[in-house]
């Protein structure tokens, strides 16, 4: 079906409304990673299987949805009853039937089946009353877990595409670029660049024709907003694309996706080809004379690629190799074209901006950095999953009212902010509004949005180490102070790691760093020290534990700590005997045990096991 | 014309060069050891950075490849600031640690009085510093036999799966502009081996000497529209006919005149 004009997605948008309100009730079944990992697909086949056999009166097969991503991924896999909004956790294929006897049949909520709030331990029945959803802002999520994720009809029923209807017929290029400015939205791949200006120098650009790209590259250790929006609302993607593309006279697009993210391709590929069907891309847009096509560019999963002129080369079949920028992508991007490049969450917020004006987008969050910015929230904290607060909110309130505080309510420790090109900030900055500037200031950055929190189990230097590590391995290679000088680093931390460090090779990770910095071409190397540097500034006593004292505080170094049985704690279970790899342990059962510290290789195993507490780590 | 400041002096440069050619222009001698003018600039080996500011940025500064860094007016240039100094140190010490044994490393790294280096040196090491120029030439040739593998640390240059690359033609551009001659090749009577495939040497029909291979002659003729029979000969012999014709021309002009 082709929607020839705005007026006919207006009625088009009412119609599928009204099949969505027409629905007695609806299953939100998550289908994001997280929860398909856990087996979310299992559930819904039962659902389907069983609900198709009993004939439920008032319960349509159609309105059993396969959403996105939740964003309460520690939970899953997690299933939703609309319109209530009653809101299961860690359902399991067994507890398919029990949920259609009694939540779909008879309105009863099953009560272990809810959630539980960390520290109150009060069951919580409806979705919008958790902590960890009741203290977010949702502007680039807002439809995650809400619709189908393969399903236009659902994006429309939203409202969706109306933005574009809206920007098409009454706005020109230059109103559309001026709501942009006028709403303050910063790039939401990480550096911030004015949105609105980017489409402003592409638009004024003489050279034609001009491109838009998706970077939809996201590869930060322990990040996937972009991944989560691409697979559960793609469509709001594609609709800040083709606006953009209309204020920017571009009539070819392209999203760059990782292979990695096999849902992601399908969903936008799927999403493409609806949207086609439907007119809303491809020639002459809604009956107008503005036509513009998407195709999708795979990557094999380089973090480089994430970098612009790397991406852009990447899209044109070359090998993913940063360029000098010295004219700007935006003048010479993809085939030396004048391009814009935006993140998944920059065009996810596009939409909403049109509709609601730039003026009332620009309200929330900080001055100089508006809006919103989705994180992913993980590592040793209670609530892992995937939030979207106001610009502004301090690193405490995610940390502990979002997510819940720290895992087994250990001391918390650090925070890494912006992925491996970011920086760890301790304690004393919990209180830091996050925002673009603050978080360069204290020495991290915004990045595209990774949150890994780390309690005291966790070694700074080993932390460091891991981050150069992922980056001598992600860095391209192809100039000397990044290939060669992350190379050092990481050698020289290992050196400290394994307690053979002196003062003056701390002092010269840190010269050396700065010469990376300086020399390095692109943004992966320019960054690349920030996690050694970051951690250096704010624990520096533990770098020189390791060095002078030959320590390692958190107990993770494994040259420099050793395993000991606390007699007065082991009761001889044989545990930690049968858990040990290298058979380092010795001891009768009911006896006490010993280990030899010869054979032990510091897995730390016998720790793990240990239900008594009777194995330290010095 | 555009006028910008150089350690110091007002210089003149033209719209659209880069700070690499004026800086060579003034007799300013700064290492590039990835540049060649062949080639498009590919700023991989950082050493030809400067420091660049202008008057109006109030103090904040910026580094640049000079190579790849177009003019502009009012820019004041520094191509031995303390810190470019320092950082092109770095890169040298780095660049020893990476090929140890390489004389040209050496020698440049001695230039800046490094005898050895301070980081810690490369187990498995090479001579090559990974300019890119081999592979930049070949493709510049045409044939683009060779390429950059791997990525990071574990970037090398090697021919497609590490096999003798099909579209090689052992033409040598790559081994005789190599900054550190780290790419092998024998000749011996006339076969020639690179990239560990095996080529055969033409033969001069005029003096016996072996010129260049069977592969790149053939490449040359087809690409060129020269005929084949034009390369049974060296180029010396090739001179020595020429100037025989003309003596014999000469000559008959000559014997033509009353």
């Amino acid at each position: 079906m082709r929607v020839e004009s705005p007026r006919h997605l207006a009625e088009l948008q009412q119609a599928f409304h009204a099949r969505e309100i027409g629905f007695a009730k609806k299953l939100h079944i998550c289908c994001g990673p997280g929860c398909l990992a856990s087996g979310a697909a299992d559930i819904v086949s039962k659902f389907k299987a069983l609900l198709k056999k009993r004939h439920l009166t008032d319960f349509s097969l159609e309105a059993i949805k396969e959403t996105g991503c939740h964003g309460l991924c520690e939970q899953g896999p997690l299933v939703v009853i609309e319109p209530d909004g009653i809101f299961y956790t860690k359902v399991k294929p067994k507890h398919v039937e029990t949920i259609i006897d009694s939540t779909l049949e008879r309105n009863e909520v099953i009560s272990e089946l809810l959630y539980r709030e960390p520290h109150s331990q009060r069951c919580v029945e409806h979705y919008r009353d958790i902590d960890f959803y009741a203290r977010q802002h949702r502007i680039a999520l807002r439809h995650l877990g809400r619709i189908s994720q393969y399903d236009i009809r659902d994006y429309l029923a939203q409202g969706g595409y109306s933005a574009l209807a809206k920007a098409l017929t009454t706005m020109t290029p230059d109103q559309i670029v001026s709501e942009v400015t006028t709403s303050g939205l910063r790039g939401r791949g990480g550096a911030g660049f004015p949105t609105g200006r980017k489409w402003a120098t592409c638009r004024n650009a003489e050279e034609q024709p001009h491109y838009v790209i998706c970077n939809g590259d996201e590869g930060d250790p322990g990040a996937f907003m972009d991944r989560a929006i691409m697979e559960g609302d793609p469509h709001s993607v594609l609709e800040g694309m083709i606006i953009c593309a209309f204020a920017v006279g571009s009539a070819q697009g392209y999203i760059y996706v990782r292979e990695e993210y096999p849902l992601a391709v399908q969903n936008l590929q799927l999403a493409i080809d609806q949207a086609s069907d439907y007119g809303l891309l491809g020639d002459n847009i809604l009956g107008s004379d503005f036509s513009f096509s998407i195709k999708i560019s795979r990557g094999g999963g380089a973090f480089v690629c994430g970098e612009s002129s790397a991406l852009m080369k990447s899209v044109a079949g070359d090998v993913g190799e940063p360029r000098a920028k010295y004219v700007r992508s935006v003048l010479k991007g993809l085939f030396d074209r004048p391009t814009v490049l935006n993140n998944v969450e920059t065009f996810a917020n596009v939409p909403v901006i049109i509709n609601q004006g730039g003026e009332r987008f620009a309200e929330l969050g900080m001055k100089k950095s508006t809006g919103t910015k989705a994180f992913s929230l993980v590592g040793k904290v209670r609530n892992t999953g995937l939030i979207e607060v106001p610009m502004g909110t301090t690193l405490r309130q995610i940390i502990y009212d979002i997510g819940g505080g720290i895992l087994n309510d250990r001391p918390f420790k650090a925070v890494q902010t912006g992925g491996p090109s970011g920086g760890c900030l301790p304690e004393s900055k919990l209180d830091l509004p996050v925002d673009f500037n603050t978080l360069t200031e204290a020495g991290s950055m915004m990045g595209s949005g990774g949150m890994i929190v780390v309690d005291d189990r966790t070694c700074v230097v080993d932390l460091a180490k891991y981050f150069l590590a992922f980056l001598l391995d992600e860095s391209c290679g192809k100039c000397t102070p990044c290939r060669e000088g992350l190379y050092q680093l990481h050698r020289l931390a290992t050196k400290i790691s394994d307690g053979e460090a002196t003062e003056p090779d701390l002092d010269k990770m840190e010269q050396l760093s700065h010469m990376v910095i300086i020399g390095s071409l692109c943004g992966l190397g320019k960054s690349g020290p920030n996690p050694f540097l970051s951690t250096v500034q704010y624990f520096r006593d533990e770098y020189l534990a390791h060095i002078r004292e030959k320590r390692c505080p958190a107990g993770v170094c494994r040259a420099l700590i050793r395993y000991d049985v606390i007699a007065e704690k082991c009761d001889g279970c044989l545990a930690c005997i049968s858990a040990c790899a290298v058979h380092a342990i010795t001891g009768k059962k009911g006896q006490v045990h010993a280990i030899d510290q010869e054979l032990c290789d510091k897995c730390g195993a016998c720790h793990a096991v240990c239900t008594r507490h009777a194995i330290e780590v010095t | 014309m555009v006028h910008l400041t150089l350690n110091g002096k007002i210089v003149q440069a033209r719209e659209g060069e880069v700070l690499l050619s004026v800086i060579r222009r003034e007799g300013i001698s700064i290492p590039a050891t990835c540049h060649h003018e062949s080639v498009e600039a590919f700023g991989a080996c950082r050493l030809c950075t400067v420091e660049i500011t202008k008057k109006e940025w109030n103090g904040w500064k910026d580094y640049v490849t000079s190579c790849l860094y177009p003019v502009q007016n009012d820019l004041i240039v520094d191509t031995h600031s303390p810190a470019v100094v320092e950082l092109r140190r770095t890169l040298i010490d780095l660049q020893l640690a990476r090929c140890p044994n390489s004389p040209e490393i050496r020698q440049m790294a001695e230039e800046y009085g490094i005898t050895t280096t301070s980081y810690e040196e490369r187990p498995d090491g090479d001579n090559c510093i990974l300019c890119g120029l081999c592979t930049r030439i070949c493709d510049r040739m045409g044939f683009a036999a060779i390429s950059t593998v791997g990525r990071g640390y574990g970037r090398r240059v090697a021919p497609p799966l590490d096999e003798p690359p099909p579209d090689c033609v052992g033409c040598l551009a790559c081994a005789l502009n190599c900054p550190t001659k780290v790419i092998p090749y024998v000749d011996k009577g006339t076969t020639r081996v690179i990239w560990t495939k095996q080529f055969e040497l033409m033969t001069c029909t005029g003096c016996g000497r072996t010129t260049i291979t069977r592969d790149f002659a053939k490449s040359l003729g087809e690409s060129r529209q020269i005929s084949l029979q034009y390369f049974e000969k060296c180029d010396d012999c090739h001179r020595r006919e020429l100037s025989q014709t003309m003596t014999r021309i000469v000559s008959w002009q000559r014997e033509e005149k009353p």
